[in-house]
């Protein structure tokens, strides 16, 4: 760290001194490093300091302060992001929003909530149930992922196949923008008038600003949900199920499919209890009015077992339900049962890829000896293939890591995405430009320059190559502030 | 009318790229009279364009089918009126997928045709008869269907635009979940053509239902309205639309749309019959003016009706009913829209004059804005627009303009159009 460096981090540590206690204004090594990663655990950075406001003013008078002194900040909800997202800036501070966990409003008759950017994914639910209502993105996190994180990350989950993502059910946001102001996006009523910031700073991963309450739509709890698991030999029939159903004109809530190896770790984990032998399983969801549903399930299993299903297991009670969800929502963690370290992938491809993309990793992780299990979100093409490694073995690493690559190249091959709802952070910056040109980046980089000409908030995420902003035609002339405080170079 | 005068040598520049031609009657923008009409036929084409029309500080109006080409704020020039017309080609109808690629030109009702075949559609009604894919994008105009499918803002997964310095940008892709690098996509939509010239999108698509049913009935005064529409929202009959007819006068008509497998929508038919009452009826058939907007086609410019897009919350649609009511004394305010999203559309007749709209739009205003949305003016005679802020607050204006300084830093798109003379 520079002398610049430290006396801007002593100087936004003395202005969050005055706003906020003692004990949320950390400084102590030992303490900063227990916020060094989020869920993307190989990337760990030590915060220079880290604050944990309790209000939108405070949160916005200390982004305020960063501004003044070119300190750059990261926020950070529940830590759980899979792409390094919150991954802190060593000469940075670390805005933590887990003390904002207010639900303000849950009101029916709008079909809104609005909550503090802390407030857990689940709760909102928790909170809306008792009125017959719930809010519909459910990344697999949402006991622990907090509502900011969702925002910035626009969260997904597997009901998003037929209830969309964040970006479709945030209504509202206030922002801290990373010159420390504190504006309204959107409203709690539809298409508010201009442009629509909101959309571009949902999923923006936190580089356009800092949310400090989000306005949610809520989602009618469906009168039937049949939840039903199916075994299948393979992932060909699994796949060309799923095919079928969504070509019949049927929109499940959810349609997962999970490999042997998945499905073993799983049933490692927490005795699911799948059918004994499948080399595929789906776990499909149907959600709606109770006669629509029932005539879907009738399409839905006829087309299963055409397709080779040898088992169809229908859950008949909530626990039932439950435990089916409890193998498909744990498989990344029980991975870690069958395997000492993995790396998930989060690539995308067109559904009616799915076979030849799923060969063409069987044929990757055979000819380089990685193991590679599948778990993933079948209705749109969102694969997580979990690529397992031991680090202690030499070399190991490096191979999981090309044959991660390998598969984010298969899913751009294909027209696909290099992300379907993870993001891009540090973990995935370096393969934007095999998805986008240059000029596109250059465009997307248009919107970081109006939120944020000199590049403090979130630094270092999403782009390959952060650029500094070029200057407006008739203003200010001579070196970029950040690059005479030493902070950055032209590229 | 202002005319627009090019000159020679920039003329030339863009002539050397596309098609050019002069300006006939109907290539007016508002009032405006473009000073030449450009029409390239590929994405590659409008970029040349732009980068002649940027050598030449040249302002662009970009037109996809003219349907909505006087909204907003007349252009304070328009240099090229820039014909996305010949851009009309469907690129990729993926059905497996449920996707579809188009070009910005094509009209939105030859799209709905050519994946119809597939049984598929894309869930975004045709308000405005004729209009293009690219301009329902621009001006983000929506109907009854937006209840379950949003608008074209979730439902565009790709786009292709071109900025007023002539490069051509994506953003997205052609899967429908993708959250790499910013949604640019989202930007476009409701940007009335001033940020960038969208030439190619791709949609996600659904599959069409088996069957769907209306069921209407009538509604006695504002508060019954809103009581049957909550029933209605917060049942399980699972509307595929909510929709209100408020005539000037008196009472009004709630209609339901259900959709799906038939014996379903047959028992959630039945079930909204119950919650609205013993004059509700059913059909097969939408009702006259369904998906329509309520005002008239604009024709002169000094005779246009003043059309409105109102939002609010849910509770507060009695209250923008009983305003438009309230009203009537001085300005018969039709109202039509989706009361189950919170989105109407108002027409006040051409002819009214111009202080009783400007008074009608700001009680408007003022009812939306305290029930969390806003009154939007979208098109209006000319005075009306003279004497009427057509937007309203917009708290992050200033943001706004600093996203329009850097796409297109000399404000040569659309000039003046949009919200805060954007």
């Amino acid at each position: 760290m520079t002398s610049t460096d430290r006396a801007g981090i002593a100087a936004v540590a003395r202005r969050a001194a005055e706003l906020l206690p003692d004990a949320d204004v950390i400084t102590d090594r030992a303490r900063l490093r227990t916020y060094e990663c989020d869920g993307l655990t190989h990337y760990r950075v030590t915060p220079a300091l880290v604050v944990v406001p309790e209000t939108a003013t405070q949160l916005a008078a200390i982004v305020a302060a960063c501004a003044e002194h070119g300190v750059p900040f990261v926020a950070r909800g529940s830590g759980t992001g899979l792409s390094g997202g919150a991954l802190p800036h060593a000469d940075g501070v670390l805005v933590v929003t887990s003390r904002m966990r207010a639900i303000r409003e849950v009101r029916r008759e709008d079909q809104r909530a609005v909550v503090e950017p802390g407030v857990i994914n689940l709760d909102v639910t928790r909170a809306a149930t008792p009125l017959g209502y719930y809010y519909a993105p459910d990344p697999s996190s949402q006991q622990v992922c907090s509502i900011g994180g969702n925002l910035a990350e626009n969260s997904g989950g597997a009901h998003c196949l037929k209830y969309g993502f964040t970006a479709n059910h945030v209504l509202a946001a206030d922002l801290v923008t990373p010159d420390g102001d504190l504006v309204t996006l959107g409203g709690a009523a539809p298409d508010s008038p201009g442009y629509d910031l909101l959309g571009a700073v949902i999923g923006s991963e936190g580089t356009l600003g800092i949310a400090t309450s989000v306005t949610l739509r809520l989602t009618r709890l469906p009168e039937e949900v049949r939840t039903v698991l199916v075994g299948f030999e393979s992932t060909d029939q699994a796949g060309a199920a799923t095919s079928a159903i969504i070509a019949a004109g049927v929109l499940p809530a959810a349609i997962e499919m999970m490999d042997a190896l998945a499905i073993e770790a799983a049933e490692a984990a927490v005795q699911c209890n799948y059918p004994a032998g499948a080399g595929a399983v789906l776990v499909i969801e149907l959600d709606g009015a109770a006669d629509e549903v029932a005539q879907e399930y009738d399409e839905v299993e006829r087309l299963c077992r055409d397709h080779g299903a040898f088992e169809q297991r229908l859950a008949t009670d909530p626990a039932d339900r439950a435990l089916i969800w409890k193998g498909r929502k744990s498989a990344f963690a029980a991975v870690g049962r069958i395997s000492p370290d993995y790396i998930v992938q989060d690539g995308v491809i067109p559904r009616t890829a799915l076979p030849e993309v799923l060969h063409a990793i069987a044929e990757l992780s055979s000819s380089s000896g990685v193991r590679v299990a599948n778990v993933f979100h079948a209705g749109d093409g969102n694969l997580h293939p979990l690529v397992l490694f031991d680090d202690a073995v030499e070399g190991a690493g490096a191979a999981a890591e090309e044959v991660s690559g390998a598969i984010l190249d298969l899913c751009i091959q294909h027209g696909g995405s290099i992300t379907g709802e993870h993001g891009v952070g540090v973990d995935k910056s370096a393969y934007m430009p095999r998805m986008y040109s240059e000029e596109d980046l250059d465009t997307m980089q248009l919107v970081r320059c109006a939120f944020d000409p000199h590049g403090i908030s979130n630094p270092g995420k999403v782009f390959p190559t952060p650029r500094l902003c070029g200057e407006v035609p008739g203003r200010h002339k001579g070196p970029h502030p950040l690059q005479e405080a030493g902070l950055a170079e032209v590229f | 009318m202002t005319s627009t005068d090019v000159a020679d040598a920039a003329r030339r520049a863009v002539a050397e790229t596309c098609e050019v031609r002069d300006p006939e009657p109907l290539d007016g923008v508002d009032g405006v009279v473009p000073g030449l009409v450009a029409r390239p036929t590929s994405t590659q084409g409008v970029a040349a364009v732009l980068r002649a029309a940027a050598a030449h500080r040249l302002t662009v109006v970009p037109r996809g089918r003219g349907t909505k080409l006087s909204w907003g704020r007349p252009p304070t020039s328009a240099d090229v009126l820039l014909d996305l017309g010949g851009l009309d080609r469907l690129l990729d109808h993926a059905a497996g997928d449920l996707i579809v690629a188009v070009e910005a030109g094509m009209s939105l009702a030859d799209l709905q045709q050519q994946v119809a075949d597939a049984g598929q559609r894309l869930c975004v009604d045709e308000t405005v008869p004729g209009a293009s894919v690219g301009g329902t994008l621009a001006a983000n105009t929506s109907g009854p269907r937006r209840l379950v499918a949003g608008t074209v803002r979730d439902l565009l997964i790709g786009i292709t635009v071109v900025r007023a310095d002539g490069v051509v940008a994506k953003a997205g892709g052609r899967v429908v979940k993708n959250v790499a690098g910013y949604d640019l996509g989202k930007l476009m939509v409701g940007s009335f053509g001033t940020l960038a010239v969208v030439t190619e999108a791709t949609f996600r698509l659904h599959p069409v239902p088996a069957a769907r049913r209306w069921v209407t009935a009538p509604v006695e005064d504002a508060r019954h309205a809103q009581r049957l529409a909550q029933e209605v929202i917060h049942s399980q009959s699972v509307p595929a639309a909510v929709e209100i007819d408020w005539p000037p006068a008196a009472g009004g008509v709630l209609t339901v749309l259900l959709e799906g497998r038939a014996a379903g929508v047959e028992a959630r038919a039945a079930t909204v019959r119950g919650l609205l009452g013993d004059f509700a009826t059913e059909s097969d058939e939408p009702p006259a003016g369904w998906s329509g907007y309520p005002w008239g086609s604009s024709g002169d410019p000094a005779e246009r009706p003043t059309a409105l897009k109102l939002t609010f919350v849910l509770s507060g649609l009695a209250a923008v009913l009983t305003a438009a009511r309230e009203l009537v004394g001085d300005v018969p305010i039709t109202l039509s829209g989706s009361v189950g999203a919170g989105v109407v559309q108002a027409a006040i007749p051409a002819g009214t004059p111009v202080e009783a709209v400007a008074s009608a739009v700001a009680r408007l205003r003022e009812t939306c804005s305290r029930h969390g949305g806003s009154a939007v003016v979208l098109d209006g005679s000319a005075a009306v627009k003279q004497a009427v802020d057509l937007w309203g607050p917009l708290p992050a204006l200033d943001l706004m303009r600093r996203v329009k300084d850097q796409f297109d830093p000399d404000h040569r798109l659309s000039p003046g159009r949009f919200v805060g003379g954007i």
